[in-house]
């Protein structure tokens, strides 16, 4: 059970630490690593919480949903990383511009 | 994927699959009126395990208006990268994108477990964020970069919730889960994550700061996708979720979306007024309209989710026929600057009616659809005491007649400035009058779509209301 609660601790710390890193920093490759962590935070938290019970051969369900989830990351990061490249072509530097909140 | 490998038919492709598809909505229509709802279990390993596509009348309408609207956009599209300063290489690109994401949402719309609604969600969100990023510019790099980080903030949201529900409750089903739910902590700390993800998504009114940027530097059919079919794909999960699976008496929280709407409305209208550019008006009027969909939430009775999803549908169809419209103007101008409007009227009637005819939907004037939609708001609100909702439903509608009033008083009058002119093929014009007008007739055939929301209807038990 302990082992069972870290796991999920942790997730939710990687979880809180990238949603962190994705609001306080401009720059776009550290925007996508602070997905990316996050997202790292929700798959360990799946698989943290397929172990129901201590001993018992862990639920599979939630392991597919994590495989399915890290397609759906990768492909997103791919194509994130193909417009940062775009982005830094055309604007010059790989930073959103500031953008007034009316 | 046949859309890679023939470029050059590609546009023949396109539309024969469009209409492929379209045939098959309507065989599904029928078959769920006559039936009722439909499951149908994928490789027939059913709901625990495998995956089951969900068909009820909500799903119905939602696949049906998206038909009319795709068919729409691909016609239209035909013209549209037909132009000569659009790339071939980037026309050509297109067309699969478009395709994937249109099979994204009908998939959406079908799927009956919430995991497989994450899937469909990204799949629809890097579409969209590709197509976005078509129009190649800064302004549009940016903005797709943009769209791409929150829609993936926003997922991650949603499926930490998913992975909250089902280790509560051991199932991703919604009717499975609908069966087995009851407040709890977990319930409750799920149900705040998926919303919060799902209203990024929606943009509804403090989270809708990416919306008017990614619409109005897109492509002109990619924008009316994004405003008329991919936001409301979101909220279409959402509406699920809520109805379905979260505990009903959660008042407050329905207040406070309510709240949310109200302010969306005005704000966005407000916002819309004060733009000076055609596509960026249309744009904040998407999030004003937005606003309605949310204020069904604090009465959350029969005739308000009706009401809502009556908008949902005629706004669908207004906002790709204003988007259009706008794209013509953009391609026979050359700019969409509402003040330096030449005669627009002359040059293109067929255009500024479609553009008017929608407006007339926007502002909810009968006989059209979203006249419909604000009247069964109206009614469950008075019904219901709660006469804030009845003047916000009013003060919008007065807000939207401003901003549709200031583009089509300009659209008459000549500009100081003269400009060069191109020539608009003529299906560009049509299809966008075409939608204008099924808008309007939405109203007029108002009991049909309202018998298919009956259908398998989630919120039938509360029909007292």
């Amino acid at each position: 059970m302990n082992t069972l609660y870290l796991y999920t601790i942790v997730g939710v710390g990687l979880f809180t630490l990238g949603l962190y890193a994705l609001l306080i920093h401009s720059d776009l490759l550290r925007k996508i690593l602070a997905i990316n962590i996050m997202g790292s935070g929700v798959f360990l938290i799946l698989v943290a919480l397929a172990a129901r019970t201590q001993g018992a051969v862990p639920d599979p369900v939630p392991h597919a949903m994590v495989i399915t989830g890290i397609v759906v990351a990768v492909s997103a990061t791919a194509l994130a990383l193909a417009l940062v490249i775009r982005v830094r072509t055309k604007v010059g530097h790989a930073n959103l511009p500031e953008q007034s909140l009316e | 994927m046949l859309s890679f490998l023939l470029p050059q038919r590609v546009k023949l492709l396109g539309l024969l699959i469009a209409a492929g598809v379209v045939a098959a909505v309507a065989a599904l229509g029928w078959q769920v009126a006559e039936l009722g709802a439909q499951r149908y279990a994928i490789g027939g390993w059913g709901a625990p395990l495998g995956i089951d596509l969900y068909a009820d009348g909500l799903s119905l309408l939602m696949l049906m208006v998206n038909a009319v609207v795709c068919l729409g956009v691909s016609v239209y599209s035909t013209g549209y990268f037909n132009r000569a300063y659009f790339r071939r290489s980037r026309a050509i690109y297109f067309w699969p994108l478009w395709m994937f994401l249109w099979a994204a949402l009908n998939a959406l719309f079908l799927s009956s477990d919430i995991f497989n609604l994450y899937v469909t969600l990204e799949l629809l969100g890097l579409s969209a964020v590709a197509l976005v990023a078509l129009a190649g510019g800064a302004d549009a790099l940016t903005s797709a970069m943009r769209y791409l980080l929150i829609n993936l903030l926003g997922s991650l949201f949603y499926l930490l919730g998913v992975a909250l529900l089902y280790h509560r409750f051991g199932s991703l089903d919604i009717t499975i889960l609908s069966q087995h739910i009851e407040p709890s902590p977990a319930v409750w700390v799920a149900m705040g994550l998926m919303t919060s993800g799902l209203l990024l998504k929606t943009a509804l009114f403090p989270m809708h700061f990416w919306l008017p940027a990614a619409h109005a530097s897109a492509p002109a059919p990619v924008s009316a996708l994004l405003s008329a079919l991919v936001v409301k794909a979101s909220f279409y999960i959402f509406l699920r979720l809520w109805l379905e699976i979260f505990p009903v008496d959660s008042s407050v929280f329905g207040e406070l979306l309510g709240v949310l709407g109200a302010i969306a409305i005005f704000w966005g209208g407000v916002q819309a007024l004060r733009q000076t550019r055609l596509k960026m008006l249309i744009a904040y009027s998407t999030v004003a309209q937005l606003g309605y969909l949310f204020l069904a939430f604090p009465m959350a009775s029969y005739f308000a989710w009706k009401g809502a999803l009556f908008i949902l549908l005629s706004h669908a169809l207004a906002k790709t026929a204003m988007f259009m419209a706008a794209g013509n103007i953009l391609h026979f101008g050359g700019h969409d600057r509402i003040q330096d409007f030449d005669h627009v009227v002359q040059y293109q009637p067929l255009t500024s009616a479609a553009f008017a005819l929608a407006g007339i939907s926007i502002m909810g004037l009968p006989p059209s659809g979203g006249f419909i939609g604000k009247w069964l708001l109206l009614e469950a609100a008075i019904n219901s005491g709660q006469w804030w909702l009845v003047i916000i439903i009013i003060m919008g509608g007065l807000l939207a007649a401003a901003y549709i009033f200031k583009v089509i008083g300009y659209a008459f009058t000549q500009s100081r400035k003269s400009h060069q002119t191109r020539r608009v093929p003529i299906r560009m014009e049509w299809t966008a009058l075409i939608l204008a007008i099924a808008a309007i007739l939405l109203g007029l055939i108002a009991p049909w779509p309202l018998a298919i929301m009956d259908i398998g209807l989630p919120f039938s038990g509360e029909a007292a209301g």
